[in-house]
């Protein structure tokens, strides 16, 4: 929800529990129309994959740093893209950071006004042991 | 009118320009192809009732919309029904289903499908965002790339399925050897494994050799019933099924990261349209934007096992000289990939390769498959194909 008023990393949830980053009108896993959403700005996640790109698009960090990390809410699990601030290895514990522009809106194809620019990278978590 | 619906379709003529950079502009380089194929088209005069134009993003790369209306004014084809098509980077594929449907059914009794891109005149930084600006904006918004999305998934396969680096390397380095007997590909080099594996990294870790050119280019067919090929042509192939399906847009949202869901769907539209399974199956181009793309394929495909594929290619079984060659043509990797016009060109390698055309890269074949791919997996088409019978 591009247009939400704070911000979160927001995730969509169905009447049936299936939730979805980012939310969908209907739920991509039964198609029911969405009826909550679910922040998952305040848990931490786990990297699945990794890269590190070279070639970066006009307005874009080089080198960029991206990961696929999957967050566990209540037994459910559901996955995000996003830079992260640091390496990061498959299996990692990470948690979202806010940051207020990702890349320069004005540099690339899609239109400044189209979409937001905020949102969260991920930053690894020391755990114990 | 030859179809009433259910017609087996046939492809006439093939014709596609040299691949690479080049000087002619989007209705210039459709054109191109068009014309040739007209030229090559047992059909006198080649009255056609559909044209479709299967391209991306002319309007986002240089400016120009409209390429249906004016291809069919510049190749003569008007009143013709006019379309273009977009599946992204699969919409080639996109239109070849276009235009199977429209003589399948009937509605057409010929059908002039050209796809085509113009590129090189874009630095690879804005290329590429225009490429990127396919994804949803959740991903935008991190500076993805087609090319990122390579990467992630490539160490995520390499990781789960213990495969070498060097294999998915292997790939390009039978793909480059393939085209070099391709007058019409970009590249005609060979590359050794060496030069692949200490290219400079794009995506970790994933390099240069890894990834497809950016291409000018274009690429035509012509379509009829079958009934009427058997009347007017010397040589034919048959277009046996076609399937084409979606995964999720947001690539990170889908269960099986490794697992290409839309090529695995269309797939299985098609074999069961055709009534063939993997095993019939002697030829196969498939969508190697990026080196990993052909191994996914070749699994989701049904030609290998998950997380074998790479197996296949270390072992040489999709050489040319293999049980399975795999992009004959030299693929997107040496051939180069023109977006709209990729999965055109693919599908006239498997009509070459059906029609004993394909000269120095000719292999024994009676049943071809072509699986173009859109976005990173977020559209795929399928096209089996046979000689006939």
């Amino acid at each position: 929800m591009s247009d939400a008023p704070e911000p979160g990393l927001v995730a969509g949830e169905c009447p049936a529990g299936h939730l979805s980053y980012p939310p969908h009108r209907r739920c991509p896993d039964c198609g029911r129309p969405r009826e909550g959403t679910v922040d998952l700005a305040e848990h931490t996640a786990e990297v699945v994959t990794w890269t590190t790109v070279h070639a970066t698009p006009p307005g874009v960090r080089s080198p960029n740093r991206l990961a696929i990390v999957v967050f566990e809410v209540d037994g459910r699990t559901v996955r995000a893209l996003g830079g992260t601030t640091d390496e990061v290895a498959i299996g990692d514990t990470v948690r979202p950071v806010y940051v207020e522009e990702l890349r320069d809106p004005e540099a690339g194809v899609r239109h400044p006004d189209s979409q937001a620019w905020d949102g969260y990278r991920f930053e690894p978590v020391d755990t114990p042991g | 009118m030859y179809g009433d619906g259910g017609e087996r379709v046939a492809v006439v003529a093939a014709a596609m320009t040299a691949f690479g950079e080049r000087d002619a502009w989007i209705r210039d380089l459709l054109a191109e192809a068009g014309d040739d194929c007209l030229s090559a088209a047992p059909l006198s005069p080649p009255a056609i009732d559909h044209l479709y134009v299967s391209n991306m993003a002319s309007g986002e790369f240089e400016g120009q919309t409209g390429t249906m209306n004016a291809l069919a004014h510049d190749l003569g084809v008007t009143p013709a029904y006019a379309a273009r098509i977009d599946g992204t980077s699969a919409s080639g594929g996109s239109g070849l289903h276009a235009a199977w449907q429209s003589v399948a059914s009937g509605a057409s009794d010929a059908t002039l499908l050209v796809g085509g891109e113009r590129m090189t005149h874009r630095s690879t930084a804005e290329a590429t965002d225009v490429i990127a600006s396919l994804t949803h904006p959740v991903e935008y918004k991190h500076g993805i790339t087609l090319p990122a999305f390579a990467g992630l998934t490539a160490r995520l396969y390499l990781d789960r399925f213990d495969a070498p680096r060097e294999a998915l390397a292997r790939v390009a380095v039978k793909n480059h050897a393939n085209g070099t007997d391709n007058p019409h590909a970009q590249f005609r080099r060979e590359v050794d494994l060496e030069t692949v594996m200490e290219s400079p990294t794009v995506a970790d870790p994933l390099r240069l050799y890894d990834f497809c050119p950016i291409t000018d280019g274009s690429a035509a067919l012509l379509l009829c019933p079958e009934s009427r090929a058997r009347e007017v042509a010397d040589s034919y192939s048959v277009i046996a099924g076609v399937g084409g399906a979606t995964d999720t847009h947001v690539v990170h949202e889908r269960p099986a990261p490794t697992t290409m869901g839309a090529v695995r769907d269309s797939a299985a539209t098609a074999y069961e349209r055709a009534d063939r399974s993997p095993d019939d199956v002697d030829v196969v181009e498939l969508h190697d934007m990026f080196t990993i793309l052909e191994v996914l394929q070749s699994e989701d495909l049904g030609f290998f096992e998950k997380g074998r594929g790479w197996a296949a290619v270390e072992a040489g079984r999709t050489d040319r000289d293999g049980e399975l060659p795999v992009n004959t043509s030299g693929g997107l990797k040496s051939k180069g990939h023109p977006l709209g016009a990729s999965g055109v060109a693919q599908v006239y390698e498997i009509h070459r390769q059906l029609t004993d055309t394909a000269g120095a890269r000719q292999v024994d074949a009676e049943v071809g498959l072509a699986c173009n791919v859109g976005g990173f997996g977020n559209c795929a088409t399928t096209t089996i194909m046979e000689v006939p019978q």
